[in-house]
């Protein structure tokens, strides 16, 4: 395979294993081992994307996940994947890659018009562009900015892929496998320690992939193997590649992401998850991060060919890639020179260096000028040359503060590269999201850990020490003291592994490098931040308009706004904000580091929290016969319960009038096991329930129901039911079928923080009990043939009653209530027999025509009666006494919830919204559930509103609507006309007592 | 995301709990005996401190006891945990709000 | 009268297949899913430090009665799970629970205490194999390491998003898994979603 910009030999590709991708629908040659990045340079295409605001071309700036340029959009259909790093997407054979932000492609890009009208595109732009007026913002700019500008596409179809989550405890998580990194893993785990150690890369290594420095006298690549197998050894050890560590949490929790699958052909193992996110509960956290280098700012540093030194070496050294022919090196610290010596090593002749120091005579720049590479001193690039291209450099001598440019002559350097450094930055990151705090390190110009807040230890780069031998004796240390704090101690500690580092000259900040001309004035653009398109410019007129919180920087530049978060131009950003204020940079500071690291995938966060596991479906019991029985289902809370049960043909509205005329006419059945229920045992029981519920309870018989409603301490209803007293001091409350939980949650606070004196006993047995209620005037038969040793007489089973039989061969609980106002029992067997119960009961009610029916009928039902649904009828906001439930309201009892709050002077308002039934005018007209109530029809706007319908049906056994609604003073409003204003009429209501069906209950007790 | 140590079961993830507010409020044993202010205080005030804050939880999906958690609501530094009915530490002045050093771990208990 | 205790007990998940396994040949070998018959629960609140409790429930129960937290103690026909201070999950052999209810009942006359028939409370799943562990930490946020939870130990957790208690049984490992009752088809269905990594293969039955 041959690449233009390949070297002879070298590095950590496969050579002979040849890969095929195409890149903006042409066909290339990569390496196996290859980046995209890496690939496309070798190909020698440098330019691979445009700019989000001013569409210039832009080729790769670096060799790593804080890439800001070479965006790209990844695959197509499902599989399609925007805003991914071109330095982080591992080839694989048939990778198919686009530019994105390029329209109609990359080469000619009609949006770099754009760049032409850069004066309107500068800082605050979309503030100052599209404030006025607010309607050509959504209908014309808004569009065309998407257009024009966004990141990538989002893919249209489902996601294909599966993705998964893990929880995992540890002792030691080592974020880094630099040298730091696998120093302290190794470190930690050979005290016997689980250690974790993550790493974003395919492998392990770090920084010595890329600078190859021997340690303990071993090539870095022999010196990587050997730590790797010494790992393996390890009794507890996990080595996660390819998995960033994307947030740090609270309480040393962590999430990482890992790509299990992202570096094989799409499709190729589908039985795994594509990427995982891991959970992590470290002991102790090690954070190895590394740095990131930053790029300068001069005019025009942008142009594909301009690259971070450090990446440059990279792409020489691990990927035997030569990004240019000829290059320049323009730098303000010492290890641009490492990277020339390698650069011209793998056959790149280096025009020069050009270093923004006065003078520079170190160890490094001795071993440059040796090998006959020529330093200019005390100069900078002001200016570059080239199209899709770099084609040349001009340099200039700076004056003595680096304020200004000497004369006005420029020496023009041709060459395709720029590699520039302006130094480094510790990756803090993840220190920074774990609250802990920076120090800005002047020498070093960079901010650094200053001090933990969480238990934690920053090692190496990380920690604000570049050179290999400080790295792998933090390293040593940081995992040796992490272990230890976690109760662990090696035999033998890790004695700190050998290496050696060239001195290093100190670096001279120059934020923005002087030009002949001021910053913002002429052509030239002085990026800070690539992906977002912010100059310095920008940067010095926000510092104008007075925008001088960094914060408020970031905002209004959108400065470090991108899916990079700025890991390249943060530090630049605002060391040239504190310039223009005179300010030291520690008091401008940084902004807030936040999650994640790099973007994660919206698939990695769901896991398998999609499709039908998105949330749990709870069934009952009868579920499978409901399912087979044709029907419907309504969601209430979790569970699914039958909404209605379709017959062929039949509409709902069919459907529950055929339904409502068997409960009320013949025999139905509903499954209601769902209702909450909570066993409560012990010699106070009834003591809770005289101060839980608003009324009394110690008189209750044995083998009693009683209706009860709760309140909170505030008066307002929360729950309803019906409990019925099993033995003296043995009830079973039962609860509304959405607060189960909650009910019983809330009782033992109450049993638990405010009555531990109380001895009783509270065991949930919602799910024991599955619950079929037979209703109507036939109701008794059914029964009887279910249970035919049972005395259903009124006399010895009356309402309100309990009685235990066997029925259908199972022993069951049998309650003689009613929330339909028809003879009605309620027959509970444990749920492994409740899938028989139903059969046996549609057996049994066979010949009496027996209907089962759903939630749709029961509330249809109860309404006719007038009985509440907490949720419906209720908001929170509602008392027993504006529900027209005063009976319910104990006057006897010193105290229970709520009751002090009943005299409060809100809660005992007159004109209280109160329960009432609603008549429409005209009888088919039935109310939207919701619609507002106002005394006259029309009127001024805006028209007060007394208050709002909570529950319209049709009634089949009325014959026509019917409706109950909360209104201001209603109780007293009987008789009298309301008015609903629907969006395209007035409907005239007459307001009634909300109970429209047998109000004498003569049914229920028959 | 929290570790709680349950005072029962020991370490859990906050997903197993449920928060119940300010801790040591006790409910008045007669209620009439109070004024609308004072029941009204009762009802709606709560303390919201930057700092040392003494607060209820139930171990909701484990074994359902409430208990007392005092937490450093800046950094979420859980200090202590404590079943309920046992006094707040005697030195209650002790709630400044001083963020307490890094912790040896997410709970001394 | 038909005897209700001979009546088949219907499981959670029996819209499902009843077994979901990975055959032993794939790489991480055999890991199982089935729902086992629903056993007796009884759910047991005492005072367990009161000498007089745990004699009375010690005479009944072989003398079991965990009092160290997430803890199991098991007989041959009777397991009794660790739920809270004075909280406790007893499982008996299918249909053994009312015999076993009436004898605790009897034994604590005149101590505060109860014993509730919670048989139908809950199913029991039981996920056995290599990769079991890992399954159910894609899911749950304890620590299953063998540091961390080992056979005899058990927890009321969560698992994905449904409550569960959990018990280790063995090391091959075998984990039980109680989720309530309408919640197992949920948590049936997220196994083995959670399996088919491994290869797994639903079992009809
Ligand atoms: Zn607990």
């Amino acid at each position: 395979m041959s690449n233009s910009h390949r070297t002879a030999s070298g590095g950590r590709i496969d050579r002979t294993r040849s890969v095929t991708f195409t890149f903006n629908g042409k066909s290339y040659q990569g390496c196996a081992g290859d980046t995209l990045a890496s690939a496309l340079l070798a190909n020698g295409v440098h330019l691979v994307a445009r700019s989000f605001k001013y569409h210039r071309p832009r080729g790769i700036l670096s060799a790593g996940s804080e890439e800001p340029s070479a965006l790209i959009q990844l695959e197509r259909g499902g599989h399609t994947e925007p805003n991914l790093r071109a330095t982080q997407i591992e080839l694989y054979e048939g990778l198919s890659a686009a530019s994105q932000n390029a329209w109609p492609n990359v080469n000619f890009d009609v949006g770099a018009v754009n760049g032409l009208l850069s004066k309107i595109f500068v800082a605050g732009f979309y503030y100052k562009t599209f404030m006025h007026p607010q309607s050509l913002w959504m209908k014309l700019y808004e569009p065309l900015i998407r257009h024009a500008a966004g990141l990538g596409k989002a893919p249209k179809e489902p996601d294909p892929d599966r993705y998964d989550k893990m929880h995992v405890h540890c002792d030691v998580l080592v974020v880094g496998a630099g040298p730091a990194g696998l120093t302290a893993a190794l470190a930690a785990a050979r005290t016997g320690a689980r250690v974790i150690l993550a790493d974003e890369q395919n492998e392990l290594g770090g920084s010595l992939l890329t600078s190859g420095e021997t340690v303990d006298g071993l090539p870095a690549a022999s010196w990587i193997a050997k730590i790797e197998a010494e790992l393996a050894a390890c009794p507890e050890i996990r080595v996660l590649r390819r998995t960033t560590a994307a947030g740090y949490y609270d309480h040393n929790h962590l999430t990482l992401t890992e790509r299990r699958t992202d570096h094989l052909p799409r499709g190729a193992a589908p039985h795994l998850s594509r990427q995982r996110l891991w959970n992590v509960r470290a002991k102790r956290v090690v954070l190895a991060t590394g740095g990131h280098e930053r790029p300068l700012v001069f005019a025009d540093n942008d142009r594909p060919g301009i690259m971070l030194a450090g990446a440059v070496r990279t792409y020489v050294n691990r990927y035997g890639v030569t990004p240019g022919k000829r290059a320049v090196l323009l730098t303000n610290n010492d290890s641009a020179y490492a990277a020339a010596l390698d650069m011209q090593a793998a056959g790149i002749a280096i025009a020069a260096i050009v270093d923004v120091r006065t003078a520079v005579n170190g160890p490094l720049a001795a071993k440059a000028r040796a090998a006959g590479i020529t330093v200019l001193e005390n100069r900078a690039v002001v200016a570059t040359e080239g199209g899709k291209r770099l084609t040349s450099v001009d340099v200039m001598p700076l004056a003595a503060d680096g304020g200004g440019v000497v004369g006005m002559a420029r020496t023009s350097i041709a060459c395709d590269l720029l590699a520039m450094s302006g130094g480094w930055n510790p990756a803090v990151h993840l220190y920074s999201q774990s609250t802990g705090k920076l120090r800005y390190d002047e020498a070093a110009a960079c901010f650094v850990p200053h001090k933990a807040t969480q238990a934690l230890h920053c090692a190496g780069t990380c920690n604000g020490r570049f050179a290999l031998p400080d790295c792998l004796a933090e390293g040593v240390a940081a995992g040796t003291e992490a272990a230890r704090e976690a109760g662990f101690t090696a035999d033998a500690p890790l004695p700190v592994p050998r290496a050696e580092a060239d001195a290093e000259e100190p670096l001279r900040p120059l934020w923005v490098v002087p030009s002949t001309q001021l910053v913002g004035r002429g052509s030239g653009k002085h990026f800070v931040d690539f992906q977002n398109d912010v100059t310095a410019a920008d940067v010095l007129l926000a510092s104008r308009e007075g925008y001088q919180s960094v914060e408020h920087l970031k905002r209004y530049t959108t400065m470090g706004m991108g899916t990079d978060q700025g890991k390249t131009s943060n530090v630049n950003a605002l060391a040239i904000l504190a310039q223009s204020l005179s300010a030291p940079i520690p008091q401008v500071g940084t902004t807030t580091f936040r999650p994640p690291y790099t973007p994660v995938v919206f698939g990695a966060l769901a896991g398998r929290d999609v499709g039908e596991l998105a949330d749990p479906a709870r069934v009952t019991p009868m579920h499978r016969w409901h399912v087979e029985n044709g029907a419907v289902f309504e969601d209430v809370g979790q569970w699914k319960r039958p909404w209605y049960f379709p017959r062929a043909g039949e509409s709902m509205h069919d459907a529950v009038n055929r339904e409502c005329r068997a409960v009320r006419n013949g025999v139905g059945v509903l499954d209601a096991s769902t209702l909450g229920k909570i066993d409560i045992q012990g010699p106070d029981a009834a003591i809770l329930l005289n101060r839980m519920y608003t009324n009394a309870w110690s008189k209750l018989d044995v083998g009693r129901c009683r209706y009860g409603v709760m309140c909170k301490e505030e008066g307002m209803v929360i729950d309803d039911g019906v409990t019925t007293r099993l033995g003296p001091n043995h009830f079973l409350m039962t609860t509304t079928t959405s607060n189960a939980a909650k009910v019983l949650d809330w009782l033992e606070e109450y049993l638990q923080t405010e009555w531990p004196d109380l001895r009783v006993h509270l065991t949930s047995v919602t799910e024991h009990w599955s619950t079929a209620s037979i209703a109507g005037p036939k109701a008794r038969d059914v029964v009887a043939a279910l249970a035919p040793d049972l005395d259903l007489s009124a006399d010895a089973f009356p309402f309100m009653a309990m009685k235990e039989a066997v029925v259908a061969g199972v022993p069951a609980r049998i309650f003689r209530i009613s929330f339909t106002g028809e003879l009605s029992y309620e027959i509970n067997v444990p749920a492994y027999h409740g899938l028989r119960l139903w059969t046996e009961i549609m057996k049994a009610g066979a010949p009496h025509g027996v209907t089962p029916y759903g939630t749709e009928t029961m509330h249809v039902l109860r309404a006719e009666k007038g009985y509440i649904i907490v949720g419906q009828e209720t908001d929170g906001t509602v008392t027993p006494q504006d529900l027209g439930m005063d009976w319910i309201v104990s006057k006897q009892k010193a105290d229970f919830v709520g009751k002090r709050s009943f005299t409060r002077q809100d809660t005992s308002r007159a004109d209280r919204k109160q329960l009432v039934g609603l008549l429409t005018q005209d009888p088919t007209m039935v109310l939207p559930e919701g619609a507002q109530i106002t005394a006259q029809a029309g009127g001024t706007v805006p028209i007060p509103m007394l208050g709002y319908v909570t529950s319209s049906y049709w009634s089949e056994t009325m014959g026509r609507s019917i409706a109950l609604a909360l209104i201001a003073g209603g109780s007293r409003m009987i008789g009298q006309t309301v008015h609903a204003p629907l969006a395209d009429k007035n409907v005239a209501c007459a307001v009634v007592k909300p109970v429209f069906y047998d109000p004498e209950g003569v049914r229920l007790h028959g | 995301m929290l570790l709680i140590h349950c005072p029962w079961c020991g370490p859990r993830d906050e997903i197993e709990f449920a928060y119940g507010g300010e801790a040591h409020r006790v409910r008045p044993a007669d209620p009439s005996a109070l004024s609308d202010a004072e029941w009204a205080d009762f009802l709606f005030l709560r303390a919201n401190p930057k700092g040392v804050h003494r607060e209820r939880w139930v171990h909701a999906h484990g074994c359902r006891r409430w208990f007392n958690v005092e937490r450093h609501t800046v950094t979420h530094e859980i200090l202590r945990v404590y079943p309920p009915g046992a006094a707040a530490e005697p030195d209650a002045a002790v709630a400044e709000a001083q963020p307490p050093q890094a912790s040896q771990q997410g709970v001394r208990s | 009268m038909a005897n209700a205790v001979d009546l088949p007990r219907v499981g959670a998940v029996a819209r499902f297949a009843s077994a979901f396994a990975v055959p032993p040949d794939r790489a991480g070998g055999a890991l199982t899913l089935v729902e086992m018959i629903p056993p007796g629960q009884i759910n047991l609140r005492c005072d367990g430090h009161d000498p007089r409790a745990a004699r009375a429930v010690g005479g009944v129960l072989q003398g079991l009665l965990p009092v160290n937290a997430n803890t199991v103690q098991s007989a041959a026909d009777v397991t009794v799970l660790w739920l809270g201070p004075d909280e406790w999950l007893i499982l008996t052999a299918p249909g053994q629970e009312g015999a076993v209810m009436a004898q605790l009942r009897e034994a604590l006359t005149g101590l505060h205490a109860a014993v509730t028939d919670v048989t139908g409370n809950r199913a029991l799943l039981r996920l056995s194999g290599p990769s079991a562990r890992e399954t159910l930490q894609k899911g749950c946020t304890l620590d299953l390491h063998p540091r961390g939870f080992r056979p005899g130990q058990c927890a009321q957790t969560v698992l994905a998003r449904a409550g569960i208690i959990l018990h280790q049984r063995d090391d091959a490992p075998t984990y039980d898994i109680l989720p309530r009752r309408s919640f197992a088809e949920y948590v049936w269905l997220w196994l083995s979603d959670a399996m088919a990594e491994y290869n797994g293969r639903a079992i009809s039955g």
